[in-house]
């Protein structure tokens, strides 16, 4: 079969495959701009507007940020969030590649899989029933692993939960839930750096070390970004770890931690829809702008 | 082969299916606008009993309870099989889950899908319900009078705002004094009657035997126990929105000190009752615990599953030279019943059978029942249970000792005790430095939801 694109096709720059696969392409996002658009769009503008009037739908500038921003709770919980965003990307960058770095020298035996498979095990089990899990893993008398809780000094749930801990133990709740899936996806990434110039590093003379910091990084740095992009977005709405804890522990620890929670408190204890619109308003913005910051200097978009 | 030629077909193909992309798109949005916008419809409402009344219809009777009011639902299903019901199970509210709340925000918002009857385990729905337009005036026509008034006195005080009453009580839950007899009488101790007494009783099982129990002060309803029956002026509602906030009074701090006594003596337990580490290494190291109505059949009977013939009950001890007797009060359910409801006659019927039959509240109940009537009746079954040891008059003696100065606000006294003081507790602070932090984070919660706030 041969194409020759006739003068009509070029100046269209559209041959007849292509035109089907766009068909097809057209059809396939259709679906997706839907859902986009039902779950996505509208309720962000839904929210838009609610956060910039009051419960009687009258325009009210900023006051709903305002009122929002002077809640004894809101500076509080900001800084909760910001700290495990630190806690949560540190550890998400530097733990998912030396991982998928260490699985790629494993190449493909059988421990490989074996590895891959139960890195994404936990990223199967729903969001609320992983941090379920947990609430049975810290509470040592009834963890299977109480013997380290008791050797790190802890000996009630109540100890373990203590205020100052909680930005490391829903790091490690949501590394242990999310991270596994990012180890495959970045092994994939790996996987798709070309052989040759994985061996002209080799016939270079670069040692493992070298060709992981100098060749394997680099190339994975979209990748990286992609994951910080998401995992900045959904840490910042943080909210079943500290609901869940918060119901667990009968309101010791968790109540009112993040600002997603305040938000649902804003929502439907105090009846303010509108701050709690607002609040989420401050969190798009946030996360959109984060995401831009690190599109705009990674060339995220730029070709190859 | 073929070479790509432009057709009219495909042309308008593809212009047909992106205007009917955008009409799904559009249909969308209208959909979406529509279903937002025809909530609320209040056409056909009649004003009677006090409010107006959605069009009546015979569907099927919507109650919503916790798992151990389950019991109840089901029980008035088999003995009215009649009535078609929808009995739906839901946390109960317990621990300030707060969920009723959340799901009849999201109802009023969507105009549909409240229930007709709804049990809650915390006694401040009404605090939010009448301003959220759900909870039903009740001694405006709906319940009788005479019904009303066999309630235990001041029972119904928490639904009663402005005067007009929007629940009814489902049981009593004042403090009273659970003590081991048998361990007490092997220990040759005696029940405590004054607090004094009680904690030197604390001090002396510490050093005669240790790692018994007087008491627990883990729970978040702790300050409800203890606190409440001192009166410490910590949650003094003065009108609908106004409370008095006073956590550094001599009633207050000398509670605490007793406390901190005993937990720095080890005969007072920082775990809570229903903690997984109380379970396992507290639950026959019992032999006195100030407690709740129903921590007899919750806590003692279910939870610790302590043998019959063992748990028996005193009033909760006095400071010395008190006149007056006052206890504490740990939640105590309420019955809500819906504006909403297309079947008031069933819901009704429904309330007044769950909150005043003895075929429910006069035996099968596992609290103390706030109709009178029915708490009688209860106490004689309880009695015939056998399950007790000795009589639950102090219970009867306790349920009009319920100290009237703590009121149930808007917010939850029991989530701002465990937020602020249980996590310095643990770290081994005392009770006693923690009130004035205490004081400040009731002040915050209460402005935060309205309250005029006096300290």
């Amino acid at each position: 079969m041969t194409l020759t694109p006739s003068s009509a096709g070029s100046v269209r720059g559209r041959p007849r495959g292509t035109s089907r696969q766009s068909r097809a392409g057209v059809a396939f996002v259709a679906g997706y701009v839907l859902l986009l658009v039902a779950f996505g769009v509208l309720p962000t503008c839904y929210a838009i507007y609610f956060a910039f009037t009051n419960a009687g739908g009258a325009f009210t500038g900023f006051s709903n940020f305002v009122t929002t921003a002077q809640d004894f709770r809101f500076v509080d919980s900001l800084g909760h969030v910001a700290l495990y965003l630190v806690f949560w990307l540190l550890s998400l960058v530097v733990f998912v590649v030396v991982l998928a770095l260490l699985l790629h020298k494993l190449s493909s035996g059988p421990v490989s899989q074996a590895l891959r498979f139960l890195y994404y095990v936990p990223g199967a089990l729903a969001g609320a029933a992983s941090v379920l899990v947990w609430l049975f893993m810290l509470d040592p008398t009834v963890s299977p692993v109480s013997s380290l809780l008791e050797t790190l000094g802890f000996h009630t749930f109540g100890e373990v939960i203590a205020p100052g801990n909680l930005a490391l133990l829903f790091t490690i709740i949501a590394f242990w839930t999310g991270a596994g899936g990012w180890i495959v996806v970045m092994y994939g990434a790996l996987n798709n750096i070309p052989k040759d110039v994985m061996e002209a590093a080799r016939i270079d003379g670069a040692n493992g070390w070298q060709t992981a910091w100098r060749v394997q990084i680099p190339m994975l740095r979209k990748w990286i970004v992609y994951m910080v992009i998401l995992a900045f977005a959904g840490g910042a709405q943080l909210f079943v770890e500290p609901q869940l804890l918060s119901l667990a522990s009968t309101g010791v620890a968790g109540r009112d931690y993040s600002l997603n929670q305040l938000t649902y408190d804003f929502a439907f204890q105090m009846n303010n829809i509108n701050g709690a619109a607002a609040v989420s308003v401050e969190l798009l913005v946030v996360s959109v702008s984060v995401a831009g910051v690190f599109v705009a200097r990674s060339g995220f978009f730029d070709a190859d | 082969m073929s070479v790509y030629k432009p057709s009219a077909a495909q042309e308008t193909g593809t212009s047909r299916r992106r205007a009917a992309l955008l009409a799904g798109c559009a249909a969308t949005v209208l959909f979406t606008v529509t279903a937002c916008g025809s909530g609320g419809g209040t056409t056909g409402t009649t004003t009677k009993d006090g409010f107006a009344q959605a069009a009546q219809n015979d569907g099927a009777l919507t109650v919503w309870v916790d798992a151990t009011r389950m019991d109840a639902a089901k029980q008035y299903q088999a003995l009215h099989p009649g009535v078609k019901m929808d009995i739906v199970s839901y946390d109960g509210d317990a621990n300030g889950s707060n969920y009723l709340q959340t799901k009849v925000q999201l109802f009023n918002r969507t105009g549909k899908g409240w229930p007709d009857v709804v049990f809650s385990s915390q006694n401040n729905e009404a605090s939010w319900a009448v301003d959220a337009g759900f909870a039903a005036p009740l001694n405006k026509g709906l319940i009788p009078d005479a019904t009303l008034g066999g309630f235990a006195k001041g029972a119904n005080d928490v639904c009663t705002v402005d005067g007009t009453m929007y629940c009814l009580r489902n049981d009593l839950s004042q403090a009273v004094l659970w003590y081991n007899a048998p361990l007490l009488k092997k220990f040759g101790y005696t029940v405590p009657t004054t607090w004094e007494e009680y904690q030197a009783l604390g001090e002396k099982v510490a050093k005669e035997h240790p790692g018994y129990l007087v008491g627990d002060a883990g729970d978040s309803f702790t300050p409800e126990i203890y606190l409440w029956a001192s009166k410490c002026g910590a949650n003094h509602i003065t009108g609908p929105k106004s409370v008095s906030v006073n956590t550094t009074s001599e009633a207050c701090t000398k509670m605490a000190k007793l406390l901190d006594v005993l937990i720095k003596d080890k005969s007072m337990s920082i775990s809570g009752v229903f903690s997984t580490d109380f379970a396992k290494n507290e639950a026959d190291k019992v032999l006195l615990m100030p407690g709740p109505a129903w921590y007899g059949g919750a806590v003692f009977k279910d939870g610790l599953k302590t043998p019959a013939k063992q748990i028996a009950v005193a009033p909760i001890p006095q400071w010395q030279g008190d006149t007056s007797p006052s206890t504490g009060n740990v939640g105590g359910g309420t019955w809500l019943l819906s504006k909403h409801s297309t079947h008031i006659k069933a819901a009704t019927d429904f309330l007044k059978w769950v909150t005043t039959d003895n075929a429910y509240q006069g035996e099968k109940a596992p609290g103390f029942p706030a109709y009178a009537p029915a708490a009688e009746n209860w106490l004689k079954a309880q009695a015939a249970s056998g399950y007790f040891a000795g009589d639950l008059t102090a219970l009867k003696d306790a349920s009009s000792q319920v100290w009237s100065d703590w009121g149930s606000g808007q917010f939850s006294q029991e989530a701002i005790w465990a937020a602020t003081v249980k996590p310095g507790l643990t770290q081994g602070k005392t009770i006693e430095s923690l009130l004035p932090g205490w004081q400040d984070s009731i002040a915050k919660y209460a402005k935060a939801d309205g309250y005029k706030v006096s300290q």
